[in-house]
């Protein structure tokens, strides 16, 4: 009978202090989540187009770490982001929220027609259009990474997407 | 004379081939004239299309410079006889991924009539090392062994390393070609005076002249002209005949006994290697004012009447010089640029000769299409791998499209000497589908590279916006002090100041 007492006695502590130790480790090792927002951002395509919701790569993927966002809100990304994402977080593959975007585009502005307003210069998320006041703008083809937030805004729709190839 | 056989550093793997360069090689070379039309790629080299600076109807002389070095690796195109130029367009080309490049077509003269030498040349002697490599770089010469790397670049990368030793390759594995078999049967001299200029422009002593076993006559001939030049820095080599040591790096194993480093170059371990046809032409344009207008090609094959080598200008088409060579046999197949290990398959004669061209095989017979089957996992594609991969790994890989395994496993080495495919009993086209897959992780790469640029152009412009927003509420917190120490008598003042002006 001492015996059995002596061996729950044992069991007991034993799962004291690993419960201990391990709920101390957890707050203490946790990663850096800033690291991990960092490592999260390299697995996206920089597209910065805010399909996702959120206004750039960067915001995204510290939504993803935060937890406040699924990783398959990428279109230009697509299955293979979301499949690398899946194996950095641990999270299971889910099947693309959206249609994926077709292929690699560039935005092409037809010179003719533009009336030099910049509102899609103010729009470009990575400088990617020249332009001022008054004057033809045009984009930076080597640049342009096809995010179409440039396609909206122009008051003339001078602007259209072209695929790459 | 004999060399001692040389193999001091054992390739791993590779195989014995059977190497079919008889039938092309008991006759000596021969001179194919001028064809009636050239047709000239700007684009014969690694790197960027040369630049054409001759317009359609200009008159040309043999020798002179039709087109540019574009971009920082690249070499010129010179004219390959006289002739007016009638055209520059797309034209079908040996290219690797087959397609129709920009080439400069030129209708010749006949009279074959080359551009003066201005005056009398300087010995190369006298030349510092620098002055000797732009010299080599206008004379649009190309490593000739099949890369064609512009030679000048090639030698400015190697200046700036620890060098100790040139090796002149002459090995030439790949069965069939005997196009440098012959050169160094003919022309060994030009091949050694052109060691002899290479050692000058990189101030090195020593240089090996390395050819393989089954090339007896070759080896008879350099040894009989470096025994009349007395050259001690000059020491020819023999290597066992074995598919492929005429690689770049397996040669430099062989006989340095130096692995080149994964991803690096043959200069990483002190060596620079030279094809010997580079070695002749360097020759034929620092000594003798000759630009790269022709080379030595073998025309062979079962479907080939007279199989040789010839030596024909740049810019004569396929069909041109296998007519020289008796034209096609009733059993003619399938014509191949290059030899049949790393060679491509063309479907028209209409392509041209470039630089790159060593071989024009003509084969009897289809290879045998075999139904591709699972793979077994037996290893033999390992076995014969000269680089020490894993082929049975990679091909899993490759089909996971799983780039990090591939890159860890090291297909960015791969030479594509196409060993494994030949022993493979399962008849999978490995060699294709690791060329598909290194063609993807370069896409990947791009791709990477490009996010990069967009992220840090994004964080740039995200820095912008947030000090103009910084500036602009500074700006904005003067005015609103200015106005807070004159006082609110002097803001009615200027409001009324600002009514009265608006009546008016």
């Amino acid at each position: 009978m001492g015996s059995m007492w002596t061996a729950i006695l044992t069991i007991t502590l034993i799962s004291l202090v690993a419960g201990l130790a391990l709920s101390y480790a957890y707050r203490t090792l946790q990663s850096d989540s800033g690291e991990l927002v960092e490592q999260v951002n390299d697995l996206l395509p920089q597209t910065q187009c805010a399909q996702c919701g959120y206004p750039g790569c960067r915001p995204y993927a510290k939504a993803i770490v935060d937890g406040d966002a699924t990783i398959n809100l990428c279109p230009p990304g697509g299955d293979d982001t979301i499949r690398r994402l899946a194996s950095l977080l641990g999270k299971d593959i889910v099947p693309l929220a959206e249609r994926p975007a077709p292929g690699r585009a560039v935005a092409v502005i037809d010179e003719s027609l533009c009336i030099g307003c910049t509102h899609c210069r103010n729009a470009c998320p990575v400088d990617a259009i020249i332009g001022a006041q008054q004057l033809m703008h045009t984009i930076i083809e080597a640049e342009c990474t096809g995010c179409e937030l440039c396609v909206a805004p122009c008051p003339v729709d001078c602007i259209s997407m072209k695929s790459r190839s | 004379m004999s060399a001692p056989t040389y193999d001091l550093g054992k390739l791993h793997g590779g195989l014995r081939l059977q190497a079919n360069k008889k039938m092309s090689t008991d006759k000596a070379i021969q001179h194919i004239p001028v064809p009636n039309q050239l047709i000239l790629p700007i684009t014969q080299h690694a790197g960027d299309p040369a630049q054409p600076i001759v317009g359609s109807g200009e008159h040309v002389l043999k020798g002179q410079l039709i087109a540019e070095q574009g971009g920082s690796l690249g070499a010129p195109v010179h004219a390959s006889s006289s002739g007016r130029v009638v055209a520059i367009e797309p034209w079908p080309v040996s290219r690797r991924y087959g397609d129709n490049a920009p080439c400069i077509v030129i209708e010749c003269d006949g009279k074959d009539e080359a551009v003066g030498i201005a005056d009398l040349l300087p010995s190369y002697e006298t030349l510092p090392p620098q002055e000797l490599l732009s010299r080599i770089l206008r004379g649009g010469i190309v490593g000739l062994g099949g890369a064609v790397f512009p030679t000048a670049q090639k030698l400015m990368q190697a200046l700036s390393c620890e060098l100790e030793f040139l090796i002149l390759n002459g090995v030439e594995c790949e069965p069939y070609i005997s196009c440098d078999d012959v050169l160094m049967r003919e022309y060994a001299r030009e091949v050694i005076a052109g060691a002899q200029i290479l050692l000058h422009a990189l101030e090195l002593d020593v240089c090996y002249v390395v050819v393989e076993s089954d090339k007896p006559a070759a080896i008879r001939r350099l040894g009989e002209v470096l025994a009349e030049l007395d050259d001690a820095r000059i020491v020819l080599k023999q290597v066992p005949t074995i598919y492929p040591s005429g690689g770049e790096d397996q040669l430099v194993q062989l006989v340095t006994n130096r692995e080149v480093p994964s991803g690096g170059l043959p200069t990483d371990v002190g060596c620079l290697v030279q094809n010997v046809g580079t070695a002749a032409a360097i020759y034929n344009w620092i000594s003798n004012n000759e630009p790269l207008v022709s080379r030595i090609t073998t025309v062979t094959g079962e479907g080939v009447a007279q199989p040789m080598n010839v030596e024909a200008r740049l810019g004569t088409t396929i069909a041109d010089i296998i007519d020289f060579a008796g034209g096609y046999t009733d059993r003619a197949k399938q014509l191949i640029i290059g030899g049949p290990m790393t060679g491509k398959s063309v479907t028209s004669d209409r392509v041209p000769l470039v630089k790159a061209t060593n071989c024009i095989l003509v084969l009897s017979e289809m290879p045998a299409v075999t139904a591709e089957i699972p793979c077994i996992r037996c290893g033999d594609c390992a076995a014969v791998c000269p680089i020490q991969l894993l082929p049975q790994q990679l091909f899993w890989y490759a089909c996971a499209d799983d780039e990090a395994k591939l890159r860890s496993y090291g297909l960015t080495d791969c030479i594509e000497c196409g060993c494994c495919d030949l022993v493979c009993p399962s008849h999978i086209p490995l060699t294709a589908d690791f060329r598909t897959a290194k063609a993807r992780i370069r896409e990947l790469a791009d791709e990477k590279a490009r996010a990069a640029r967009a992220r840090l152009r994004f964080e740039a412009r995200n820095e912008r916006l947030e000090m103009d927003q910084i500036l602009r509420d500074e700006e904005l917190a003067q005015q609103k002090e200015a106005a807070r120490k004159a006082g609110p008598d002097a803001i009615a003042e200027i409001l009324k100041r600002k009514q009265e002006r608006d009546e008016d």
